[in-house]
Parts: C-alpha cells; structure tokens; sequence
C-alpha cells in the first residue's frame, strides 16, 4: 500500500460565470498520508467543504487532479467514482443524517448494503462496528431514540464498516456540546485511526486540535499554513 | 487507472443489491402514518374503479341476458334494434329466406315480448316471455325440476328461478295464473346462466303458444336463431342477410351492440367514465402527495445515500420499488374491499348488477400504474436532482 492517501494537485473551483464567478479553491496542491490525522480548519467560506467534495469524488473541480493511492478519481466514470465513494471513503456528515425509519444497525449497514452485501451479513457486520463504537446495546433502537453523541458515534460506525482507507468528517463537533465533541474526535484518533488509514476532519472548533497530526489552515480557497499539530509529537 | 482496482469497482456495479428494495421497504412501512394514508388513497380508488366498472358490466351482462341464455351463434333482426329488449319483428317469408342461405345448418324463429300477468293471488305483474320454436326448442333453459317435454302440454310455461322469481310468488309445478284471459300454468322451473335487467321475471313457452297468448303485429318474429354449418360460414351469412335488408350479429356482436347502445346513447357510459376519473384524481391526489411529501422528507438521506456511493438508478429503483409495493398492496385491498362489497349486497339486495370481470382488474390495475407512475415521477425528479454536495453544505 503506498504511504500517500490522497494527492491533490492544482485544485481549482469556482461557481457562476462572468461577473458573478466566484472562486472557492485556487490553485490547491497538499498530499495526506496513511496513519495520519489531518485539519481542515478556517473560517465559513473558507472552502473547507468544496475542498472536501472534491477530494472525496463528490464535486468535479474546474481544473486539477486528486489521485487516491495513486488513481486519478476524476478520470473515471460517474458510476465508477460513485463505486470508489462506496469502497474508499468513509463519510461523517455534519447532521450525520441517519433513517429515523431504520433501526441504528440498520443505518450502519446501509454500505454494505450499497456494496452488495447480503441483509443479514450486512446487519452482523453493523452489528460488530456498533460494539467497536459502545453501541451494540442500541442496535435495534431507532436514531431518534439516541443522544447526539450516540447519532454521532453510529454515523462514525457507518462510515467504518466497509472498511474504507481514507474517513472524511465533515465539523463533527459541530451539533454536540464540548465534552461530547472532545470524546467523539479522541475516540476516532484512539479507535478508529490506523497506519491503513488516512482520516481528514474539516472543523473550526479549535478545542479538537489536539487530536490532528497536522492542520492545514484554509483562506479565502487557499492554503494558508500547513502545521504539524501537538498529537504528531506525541 | 488501476487496472485491478477499476474491474473492482466495475464488478460492485454489477453486484445484485436486494438489499436496498429491503432499505426501501423499512423506509416504506415502518413510516406507519404515511403507508396507512398511501394504502388508503390507493385502496379507494381502486375499490371505487373496479365498483363502478363492475357495475357497469354487471347492467351490460343483464342487458344481453336472453342472448346469453338463449345461446344462439348468429342472430338476425332488423338492423334498427339497439337492445335485445327493444324488438322489432321480422316477417315470416325471412324465416325461409335465412333458411335458402348456403352455410347455414338451421335456422328458428324466437318470439321475446313482455306480457302482464294475473298471479295466482290476483296481483298483476310484467313479465318477459320466451317463445321458442315449437319443433326443436333450440335455446330452452336448463330445467332444475319438471320434464322439457311438458313444455308442449296445454297452457304451458316455464319459469326461471332466478332473482325475480319471488315476484312470481315463489310457483311450483301446477301454480296456475292468467294472461290475457288465457290460462296458463307452470310445467317446470329452470335456472339460466344471467338475470334480466329490467327486474322482470321470465316465462318460457313455445312460440306458437307465445303468439297465441300474446296479442301481436302483422310481423311475429322477434329475432330468428341461427346455426352456421362452420365459423367460416358466419361472414357469408352475415352478407346474404344484410343483402335481404336486415342484420346478422354473432352472439358477442350482439352483446358489444347493446354495450355501445348503454355506453353512448344513455349517459351510463358517461356517468362511468365521470366516477371512474373522478376516482383515478382522488387516488392520485392522495397517493401522489403522500409519496411526495415522503420522498421530500427523507430527500437529505437520500442525498447522504448518493453521498455514499449509491448510484442514481439504484435510487430511482427505491422509489419505484415503494411505488410497485403500495400499489399492488392498495390494489389487492381495494378489489378485496369491492368483491366483499358486492358479495354483501348481492346478499341482502339479490337483484344487485355488479360483476367483477378481468377486463375491469385489469382497467383498475392500469389506473394504478398510472397513479403510481405520477407518484414516484415527482419523487424520482426530486431524488435525481439532489447533489451529494448539497447533503455537505446542509
């Protein structure tokens, strides 16, 4: 397995046209690696998010490439990008939108589902990642009956259970108080991390920055700073 | 690219995934609320579809009774009749000129004419009599009790027991009653495949008994009865008789007359067609907006879904999978709810015309395609649209 995640070279973005094209990345080029936890921080508007979309194979920048372990994503056709979302990468959404209608194994195993996975295989499989993140006692409940740490920590289980090599988060602290936000990231780094994967948090809660190995500060579509963080040291 | 890791990718795409129809089938049934109201639109409108439809051919199967009970291939009358009731004789000469036709094998006359009778306890009521012809009594009923043969005794008749019967005050063998100052009696009872429309009971005589009781025009022949030596002889027929000036109908010709006659020249077919659309709009009103609003609802996990890596026709197949699902629930509920609705009131009201044919199941199923079709239309342009990108900047 190569050492490098994700590589993105020139990324460009922008929305509109003419007097209203507006740039939301410019020229962006930073590389993640396997093992590490990597920051996108910087303020609303910054392009965190579009950042995020593009590397993620979600959003088709203007110009630029985005190479995940060494394959060029945006070459490939829709249904096969759809393909590398479903095997590669692992999402944590914001509002961690979960079926209220599905029971919380259910919820996590919707990948699996996605990839082909039979129902029962796909619910056992839930099922293990829902102990990995303490909540195999919920199982069966439905998302609404769980706390937002908890909706946080089944979000965190679905985007896991394919077993994908790169997790993105999405503000994961966003909707949770500050002990819980805290808990939640610490989990990931001490749980979820691993030298097979690459996990990037985009957040601007600057309480969590202990948990990254290096944040890369955003302005404006551009790269300000790129910082080896405090748990790099340790 | 990776050549290993694109037939990856490329074999997932191919993988069969059950699994979803299984996601929107939880998504589908454990929102209680909206299933019940889905069903429910979808049931109405089937139940009142296939009511009205059923409707409509059970008054069409009874506007052609005495065709279907008679059970003769060809029938010749003047072309200006409309229903079978509505009879305008025939001369007598037209028996032997049918008869001269090549291609026919036999050909009778057939009297059919309503009559008042005087009842055993002096009570009057209208009855359709049936002559047959005296020497072969080709189209005599099934009898249930009495001898065929008694049909040639004087004073004759036989009576069908069917819904009407009662009206006759339930005769046995032997009742007596008047008809035109003639004596008549009941030699036997019969059973006959459809009841007449007109909630009139129904007597079979011989024709000549029938011309007898009956006062009559110059013509007497009320429809002659055709046998053709072979299907091939029909179209031939048909020419020599419409060459003579009158009209020869097989048996299903005749009954699609009578349905044009009470589609288009009596406002039924209209009123029908009104409920019947009217039903369709109610369905779809409340099953399209429900699955809208549905569809609307979990639009952001959808886009979560896409998000995912689920391809756009695997939600598409979500959709219309729900769709299918709670129209072929709603659709067995409401023709379940129609045929138990009939069935009661054929119990308490035996005159009751509805009749549940395959053609009304399968008019009522296309209506249901087509609600379910516009449903899921709304739903699967929204579902389509949704940009994974959007489910990140929520």
């Amino acid at each position: 397995m190569p050492t490098t995640a994700i590589e993105a070279s020139g990324l460009t973005k922008w929305f509109g046209a003419d007097e209203i094209k507006t740039y939301a990345v410019r020229d962006f080029s930073f590389e993640a690696d396997f093992g590490e936890m990597l920051f996108v921080v910087g303020p609303s508007g910054s392009g965190k998010t579009t950042l995020l979309s593009m590397i993620s194979g979600i959003l088709r920048p203007n110009s630029g490439t985005v190479k995940v372990e060494n394959v060029e994503i945006w070459s490939l056709s829709t249904n096969e990008i759809a393909d590398f979302r479903l095997r590669k990468i692992g999402f944590v959404f914001q509002d961690y939108p979960l079926f209220p209608r599905l029971t919380t194994v259910e919820n996590v195993a919707i990948p699996l589902i996605l990839q082909g996975r039979s129902w029962h295989d796909a619910l056992d499989e839930g099922l293990k990642n829902l102990e990995t993140v303490g909540l195999k006692d919920r199982a069966d409940l439905p998302p609404v009956k769980l706390s937002g740490g908890e909706q946080q920590r089944v979000a965190i289980a679905r985007a896991i259970v394919s077993r994908p090599d790169i997790l993105i988060l999405d503000e994961p602290t966003a909707s949770l108080d500050g002990d819980t936000g805290r808990n939640i990231v610490a989990f990931v780094r001490n749980n979820i991390l691993n030298e097979k994967r690459c996990i990037i948090i985009v957040t601007h809660d600057d309480r969590i920055f202990c948990f990254a190995d290096r944040i890369l500060r955003m302005a404006d579509g551009r790269i300000t700073s790129i910082e080896q963080a405090k748990a790099h040291e340790k | 690219m990776n050549g290993l890791n694109k037939m990856k990718w490329s074999n997932l795409a191919m993988a069969p995934k059950f699994g979803i129809l299984r996601i929107a089938y939880e998504l589908l049934v454990n929102d209680r609320a909206k299933f019940v109201a889905l069903l429910v639109g979808i049931t109405f409108a089937v139940f009142l579809m296939v009511e009205m439809t059923s409707m409509f051919s059970g008054i069409m199967s009874r506007a052609s009774a005495t065709i279907i009970n008679i059970g003769a291939r060809v029938w010749v009358m003047d072309p200006s009749v409309q229903t079978v009731a509505n009879t305008i004789p025939l001369p007598d000469y037209t028996l032997d000129e049918v008869r001269s036709i090549p291609g026919v094998k036999y050909a009778v006359p057939l009297y059919s004419g309503g009559a008042l009778l005087k009842l055993h306890s002096g009570d009057y009521q209208a009855v359709n009599i049936v002559g047959l012809d005296d020497t072969s009594l080709v189209g005599r009923p099934q009898l249930v009790s009495g001898n065929i043969q008694e049909i040639f005794a004087e004073n004759a008749f036989i009576a069908v027991e069917d819904s009407e019967f009662r009206k006759l005050e339930n005769p046995k063998i032997g009742t007596d009653f008047e008809l035109n100052d003639h004596r008549g009696v009941i030699v036997g009872i019969a059973h006959v495949a459809s009841s007449g429309l007109f909630g009139v009971p129904t007597l079979y005589t011989t024709y000549n008994r029938a011309l007898q009781y009956i006062p009559n025009t110059r013509f007497t022949i009320s429809y002659l009865l055709v046998e053709p030596k072979s299907p091939q002889d029909v179209p031939n027929i048909k020419k020599q008789v419409a060459a003579a000036g009158y009209l020869a109908l097989t048996q299903e010709d005749f009954m699609q007359k009578i349905t044009k006659f009470y589609m288009y020249q009596t406002g039924m077919g209209t009123n029908m067609l009104l409920m019947t659309a009217i039903s369709f709009i109610v369905g779809l009103s409340i099953s399209g907006q429900t699955f809208y609003t549905f569809i609307l609802e979990n639009l952001e996990k959808f886009g979560a879904l896409k998000a995912i890596g689920a391809k756009s026709h695997e939600l598409v197949m979500m959709i219309l999978f729900q769709a299918t699902f709670v129209s072929i629930i709603g659709y067995g509920l409401g023709v379940g709810l129609c045929a138990l609705s009939i069935w009661l009131a054929k119990i308490h009201l035996p005159d009751y015309a509805a009749i549940i044919i395959y053609r009304n199941l399968w008019i009522a199923l296309g209506m249901v395609v087509i609600i379910a079709g516009i449903s899921s239309y709304a739903g699967v342009r929204k579902v389509l649209k949704v940009e994974p990108f959007d489910i990140f900047r929520s």
